[in-house]
């Protein structure tokens, strides 16, 4: 393409008048197009993370808010021990989770697009995969507590087999049963565009490299790994994303006994800190664009968007 | 006989729960040649040589390679290769690294296969490309790195699916003649899947043409133009005429027709006239109703012009004309 243009340069300067009211109409138009996503991303997305970064540098008694410039509560949140051990902890639920549904998405994905053949087959077994977003996060959590607690089914049946003499304590209100949530609630945004992008591999392309002497465990690290990264990544960036930012589920799940960074703002909306809510929240924010930014330079997903 | 790379199919047979996609074809490929398997879309061929790459499992019957049942092994331990018919070159390696990926998956370290597929890219003259990445290349380009590909692991046979089918017909007609001239050099059976007919004139040192899952005829390729057995491969080769006569229906070929003059030939009315460069297709309607081509020399035909609806007379040479079995 660019040697075909620097062959024929435009005739600007003959039809330049023209050509001008031409183009005023155009770009016109175009800027109409692209108005309202505009006015709804500005209004929507920009306007609030400004808010918050501008709140987040405002004062607050025990009473009172009041406008300001000052640092203190990016004082207070870097200062504090509190802030480190919850964004450890936030750091520890997003990267089990993101393992977790890394392997069961990968694997639920790769049976969809090899395994099943028939393509009826494929979009019956994927629409059963959505089933469950039928119903509210917040059921499908709660769902688990009535099954691992102390009484519970889990308990029950596994005292029954005579596996445990006493109840498992671990398996409701801990960490396993956040994880157990988690993994639960997000796996499917990691099957999705893993799927998607394992439909899109040349099925000849795995009969060259039988043809070319690899095993199947040879064409699953050499072929279809490499060319589901992308898919891989952005499903990544949407578990880590929602986790990073999840609150409801660890209150529920650990019977608020654990905390992440989520918690930690809401904990201060619900005391009405709403600066010290806000300066969580860029530090949360950054922390999160960081990441989605590193992850971004291992791998390319322009192609997939 | 060490080394005569001879394949040889034996009651093959495919089938597709009740389709029959391959019907009990027995063959025996002469050593060291290019074969063209030549047939229309569903005749089997394609499923004939995805069988013979291991790719399509065998129903009944066996294949043979210098006298061992290769049937029910690998592709990769079958001393086949394949070429893909949209080159299935893995897009996320460079064109160096496709071509070493048979070795790499044996495990071979990296400066000797890397060393390996310099050489074969050299071969076809891809050399500079060794760094590009498949997308970067044009269509012929990236024929020849498939090419390189199967050629790495030294098979014994090379099978190519309707290789030439995806390039532009300029293209076609000078990668077909670089095919021709490496199988010459590298002295393997090239088996080469195609529905274009010109091309398995072109290529082939024997044609066997596939209809209804069978082997219609197989033979040098001026054998099977010249005297077609059936008329389906008459009328597949194209430039013959097929008419019914007493003894029951021959063949002969169009450009051996001619306009004739009034006492003899057919009676015939002119439906057609193509202009063709060095010659002129006529088409005309006998009075039974069959419809002749007649491929005349340019200069004759304008030394008497014939437009359609006009009378003509065809004669040809009863001498040439060819019994057909079926």
């Amino acid at each position: 393409m660019t040697d075909l243009t620097g062959d024929t340069p435009p005739p600007e300067t003959t039809a330049a008048p023209k050509r001008a009211g031409h183009g005023l109409g155009a770009n016109l138009l175009g800027w109409l197009q692209a108005a309202p996503l505009t006015v709804i991303l500005v209004g929507f997305l920009v306007a609030p993370i400004i808010m918050i970064v501008i709140v987040s540098f405002w004062g607050a008694t025990e009473f009172s808010i009041y406008p300001a410039f000052q640092f203190d509560n990016y004082e207070f949140l870097f200062g504090s021990p509190v802030t480190y051990r919850v964004f450890l902890a936030t750091f520890k639920y997003a990267l089990i989770t993101w393992a977790l549904t890394l392997c069961i998405g990968f694997t639920v994905a790769y049976f969809l697009a090899f395994h099943v053949r028939s393509q009826t087959m494929q979009i019956a077994l994927f629409l059963l995969c959505t089933i469950p977003f039928w119903t509210s996060n917040i059921i499908r959590m709660i769902s688990w507590i009535p099954f691992l607690g102390r009484n519970g089914i889990a308990n029950q049946t596994l005292q029954d087999w005579g596996l445990i003499d006493a109840p498992l304590e671990w398996l409701l209100y801990s960490d396993f049963s956040v994880i157990l949530a988690f993994v639960h609630l997000y796996t499917l945004f990691m099957v999705v565009p893993i799927f998607n992008t394992m439909m899109r591999i040349d099925k000849s392309l795995l009969e060259a490299a039988r043809d070319n002497g690899a095993s199947g465990l040879q064409t699953l690290r050499h072929v279809i790994l490499p060319l589901t990264k992308p898919g891989i990544m952005i499903g990544t960036i949407f578990v880590v994303t929602l986790v990073m930012g999840d609150f409801i589920t660890v209150r529920f799940m650990s019977g608020s006994q654990k905390a992440n960074v989520g918690r930690l703002i809401s904990n201060d909306i619900a005391l009405l800190q709403y600066p010290s809510a806000a300066a969580t929240a860029v530090v949360l924010l950054a922390t999160v664009l960081i990441i989605i930014a590193v992850l971004l330079r291992f791998v390319n997903i322009r192609k997939e968007l | 006989m060490a080394r005569s790379n001879q394949l040889e199919l034996v009651q093959l047979t495919k089938r597709y729960g009740e389709t029959v996609a391959v019907d009990d074809v027995t063959h025996a490929f002469p050593a060291g040649a290019y074969v063209c398997l030549l047939g229309p879309s569903g005749c089997g061929k394609s499923t004939t040589l995805r069988m013979i790459a291991g790719h399509e499992e065998v129903t009944e019957g066996s294949i043979l390679l210098d006298g061992f049942d290769i049937s029910d092994l690998p592709p990769a331990r079958r001393g086949t290769a394949m070429m893909f018919q949209n080159y299935a070159l893995f897009p996320h390696l460079n064109v160096r690294d496709n071509v070493a990926f048979s070795l790499r998956m044996k495990g071979v370290d990296k400066p000797t296969r890397h060393k390996r597929a310099n050489e074969l890219l050299e071969l076809v003259d891809m050399g500079r490309f060794a760094d590009r990445l498949p997308a970067q290349l044009s269509g012929g380009q990236q024929q020849r790195v498939a090419l390189a590909r199967a050629l790495v692991t030294d098979p014994k046979v090379l099978l190519l699916d309707e290789p030439l089918s995806a390039l532009d017909p300029f293209l076609r007609i000078r990668m077909r003649a670089e095919l021709k001239k490496l199988q010459r050099e590298l002295g393997i059976p090239f088996v080469h899947v195609t529905h274009g007919q010109d091309e398995a004139l072109a290529l082939a040192d024997e044609v066997v043409v596939m209809n209804n899952a069978v082997i219609e005829q197989a033979g040098p390729a001026r054998e099977v133009f010249n005297a077609p057995r059936t008329e389906f491969v008459a009328r597949f080769m194209g430039g013959h005429n097929v008419i019914a006569t007493p003894q029951g229906k021959v063949a002969f070929r169009a450009d051996g027709v001619r306009l004739a003059g009034p006492d003899a030939g057919l009676p015939a009315t002119v439906t057609a006239v193509e202009y063709q460069g060095a010659s002129v297709a006529l088409t005309a309607a006998t009075e039974s109703g069959e419809e002749l081509l007649a491929l005349l020399p340019e200069e004759d035909f304008f030394a008497a012009p014939k437009s359609p609806g006009e009378a003509v007379r065809l004669s040809w040479d009863e001498g040439r004309a060819n019994r057909l079995q079926a």
